[in-house]
């Protein structure tokens, strides 16, 4: 049985995209080809993005779940969750490319190589991800989840201000 | 030879053939891609003399050496060009988004679509396999349904489809081809050309590698580029956006209102950059590889275009505002968004609208004509005009032929109202006080537009005197073309012209990057008026002459009135052909604008000296060497 870390530990910082300033542009899927495989390819890129409609742009690649579906999921013993960092790895010996993990990943964020048949999963550039270096717009973040909360606190006391001023009819 | 895909696609529309032939790097040298490789494709393709809508007229779809990459906007562009239902002379349009990203990802460099399809159908590439669809369930869709309706039916999210909607299927001469819903190859109907081979759609899939000689030289020049579009050179686009220049425009009384009747607009405010961005912008996002990200979402929060969604830029903003005397955003951005939605370029037809208010002002279209009180300043009878020409309803359908042609068939003098240049109408720039710029719109070979050159420029910048038609205009002209035409080519967007603080030594240097073909600055200067005598070749091919390179009827009849600097100025004839000499005696054509076999010597376009043959007669002051020997 592949090693699944009881609970996600907290040092663990994964790719996170914030949406309000995702464009879409898709320089993430280039460095990351370009970096992993060497050429620009989209299909081979281990983190995509996706337009719904001109509003609604993201990026996505893997959220390191805890415990992973994927490693889970796959029947062959091929992946294996590091403890130190939450990262998916991959045995290319024993993966087949059955896409099992593919299917197991709420996030879409495991790709098939289109040449290689085995399955390709973010590995975080071992701790300086090209795509966050990247981003033009500062989108993507490296970020523990802890980070990501107060984050996302900061967020929403900004808003809270900005209307409760707006309210005083104080332009800010 | 990286960076292209080294392939044409030919598809025979009649016969359903589809075939791929060898892009020599000779040729992808000579004329780059873009716009120069398409209309050397097109001359290449095409007999003289052909109607638009022939199906002898091919329509060529190309990318740039740069499309695939992450050259920040290189990665995305695409040109479509053919003879142009508006102009007869040379029609092209570039577009940016991601449909040319994918379309290199398949690897191709350009498409060739030849014939006509009996019925209706989409081309439907998918990296090698390439096949025609039934479209008959897409006919009469939008563009946005038919991209939806044709990735669910292909079952992938990222196809990217470039596709026409019902005006382009009705021939209306200002049809547009959309991509990405919200990114149009405008000008030029090109879209007609499309609707006219009953060939609805193009979907793409590539998942080809995309590989680069020198991967760490090349980062090198993308973190350079990125730093520099962080920078001044591209602040208007990040921020308010083109709209910045209705204040601008307006306070230099060079933004033309009421169909080139004024020069001002009382209400520039009501429309400015900064309030659409303070009320409407939603979101701003990019196309693919951009660094700078420019494309301005607007939504209308309340009233009765509550919910329009649409891109917003300066020009149709300009088109459907101003020159249509509305001073209302609500219903320029629902005009925006029809024009997207019926496929139809929405600077044409801004400009198709204020004709036609012109003319019912001055009783030339009556109320029974057009069925609606159709006075300046009417927002909702502009939202409703854009309607019936897209959809050639009532007057529309007469409207739907362009300024020019209408002019011509309405009669009773409408011609002194129809702003255009060989048929393309006018964009938001009142050249009767910008008189560098007055001579970049009548020598640009796809008509009317100030895109072609930025002779503007100089006239906004006060680096020239913008009211004096003078020597060496010519010169400013001729730099600006050569460089536009490269950065038509290559294909880089039009905004990023600023960050290329060397010229053609920077765009050269990312042409060689990821090419791995040598070129030098000056070579692809050379390419660049190549390329902008190619289009000039086109034009002689298919008849236009010096004649043609002429301007509105208000640029020359009817002076600016508003009162203050540009009071009173317009552009006489004498003006136009002190303007016209010049700048042909720089470009090295005869009196007549005709490329001296020399020069196109010069250029090394000795294959295509026929074309000038026996249209050199008059011969010019600088004598002519006997001589037609290989170089």
């Amino acid at each position: 049985m592949a090693s699944v870390p009881a609970a996600r530990p907290a040092k663990w910082k994964l790719v996170d995209c914030d949406p309000d300033k995702c464009t879409g542009c898709t320089i993430c899927e280039y460095i990351c080809s370009l970096t992993k495989e060497d050429v620009f390819n989209a299909h081979k890129s281990r983190i995509r993005t996706t337009r719904l409609h001109p509003l609604v742009n993201i990026s996505i690649t893997c959220r390191l779940c805890s415990p992973a579906p994927c490693v889970t999921a796959c029947p062959r013993d091929s992946l294996t969750q590091s403890e130190e960092t939450g990262v998916i790895m991959i045995d290319d010996d024993k993966c087949d490319g059955c896409s099992w993990c593919i299917e197991a990943c709420d996030y879409g964020a495991i790709t098939l190589h289109p040449e290689k048949k085995v399955v390709r999963i973010c590995d975080l550039c071992d701790g300086d991800p090209e795509c966050v270096k990247w981003c033009p717009e500062e989108a993507l973040d490296f970020i523990t989840r802890d980070l990501m909360a107060q984050k996302a606190r900061i967020t929403v006391t900004k808003k809270l201000f900005k209307e409760a001023m707006e309210a005083a009819g104080i332009k800010v | 030879m990286l960076g292209y895909a080294g392939r044409i696609l030919h598809v025979d529309l009649t016969t359903g053939k589809v075939e791929t032939a060898t892009l020599k790097e000779e040729l992808a040298k000579k004329y780059i891609g873009g716009i120069g490789l398409g209309m050397r494709l097109y001359l290449d393709n095409s007999k003289p003399g052909v109607d638009p809508f022939d199906p002898e007229n091919p329509l060529v779809l190309t990318t740039g050496p740069l499309s695939g990459t992450m050259v920040p906007t290189g990665g995305n562009g695409h040109a479509f060009v053919s003879k142009s239902p508006q102009s007869f002379g040379v029609g092209e349009a570039k577009s940016h988004g991601h449909f040319g990203t994918a379309l290199k990802r398949a690897g191709y460099d350009g498409v060739v679509f030849k014939g006509k399809a009996e019925k209706p159908v989409y081309l439907w590439i998918d990296d090698d396999a390439v096949q025609l669809m039934d479209a008959k369930h897409l006919w009469g869709k939008s563009t946005g349904e038919t991209e939806d309706a044709i990735r669910a039916e292909l079952k992938d999210h990222y196809i990217r489809v470039a596709t026409i909607g019902v005006a382009g299927e009705k021939l209306v001469r200002i049809a547009c081809i959309m991509n990405d819903k919200t990114r149009a190859a405008g000008r030029c109907g090109l879209g007609a050309v499309m609707g006219s081979k009953n060939l609805k759609a193009i979907a793409v899939r590539g998942s080809k590698d995309i590989a680069v000689p020198d991967k760490d030289k090349l980062l090198e020049i993308i973190k350079r580029q990125h730093e520099r579009m962080k920078g001044p050179a591209t602040r208007k686009y990040r921020t308010l956006g083109t709209p910045e220049n209705v204040l601008v425009m307006n306070s230099i009384a060079a933004m033309p209102t009421r169909n080139f009747t004024q020069a001002t607009f009382e209400h520039a405010e009501k429309i400015s950059g900064e309030y659409l961005n303070q009320r409407f912008v939603a979101k701003i996002i990019g196309c693919n590889s951009c660094a700078m990200r420019c494309e301005h979402i607007a939504v209308v929060p309340e009233g009765p275009y509550k919910g329009t969604t649409t891109r917003i830029e300066y020009e149709p903003l300009w088109a459907m505002g101003p020159n249509c005397g509305v001073g209302n955003l609500d219903a320029i951005l629902k005009g925006m968004e029809l024009s997207n939605f019926y496929g139809v370029d929405a600077i044409s037809i801004g400009d198709i609208v204020g004709f036609a208010m012109d003319l019912y002002e001055h009783g030339i279209l009556s109320k029974e004509d057009v069925g609606l009180e159709l006075k300046f300043g009417n927002g909702e009878a502009m939202v409703e005009m854009v309607k019936r020409i897209s959809l050639r309803e009532g007057v529309g359908d007469v409207l739907a032929e362009g300024v020019k042609i209408a002019a011509e068939k309405i009669g009773k003098g409408a011609y002194r109202y129809a702003n255009h240049i060989k048929g393309v109408e006018m964009t938001g720039y009142d050249i009767r006080g910008l008189k560098t710029a007055a001579l970049g719109y009548a020598v640009s070979f796809r008509g009317a537009d100030h895109n072609r050159h930025g002779a503007y420029g100089p006239d906004v910048k006060g680096k020239v005197d913008r009211f004096k038609a003078e020597k060496g205009r010519g010169k400013i002209v001729y730099e600006t073309e050569d460089l536009y035409t490269i950065i038509d080519s290559l294909i880089v967007c039009k905004f990023s012209r600023g960050t290329y603080y060397d010229g053609f030594k920077d765009l050269a240097g990312i042409f060689s990057a990821v090419t791995g073909i040598e070129m030098t600055p000056e070579e692809l200067r050379l390419a660049g008026e190549r390329i902008n005598n190619l289009g000039r070749l086109i034009n002689i091919r298919e008849g236009l002459t010096r004649k043609d390179d002429t301007l509105p009827y208000k640029v020359m009849h009817v002076p600016i009135p508003d009162e203050g600097v540009a009071k009173g100025s317009f552009v006489s004839q004498k003006e136009l052909d002190l303007l016209l000499d010049d700048y042909y005696e720089v470009r090295g054509w005869t009196k007549d604008g005709v490329p001296t076999i020399e020069k196109l010597n010069e250029l090394g376009m000795k294959d295509l000296v026929h074309i000038v043959k026996g249209k050199l007669a008059p011969s010019p002051s600088p004598p002519k060497k006997p001589s037609k020997k290989e170089d």
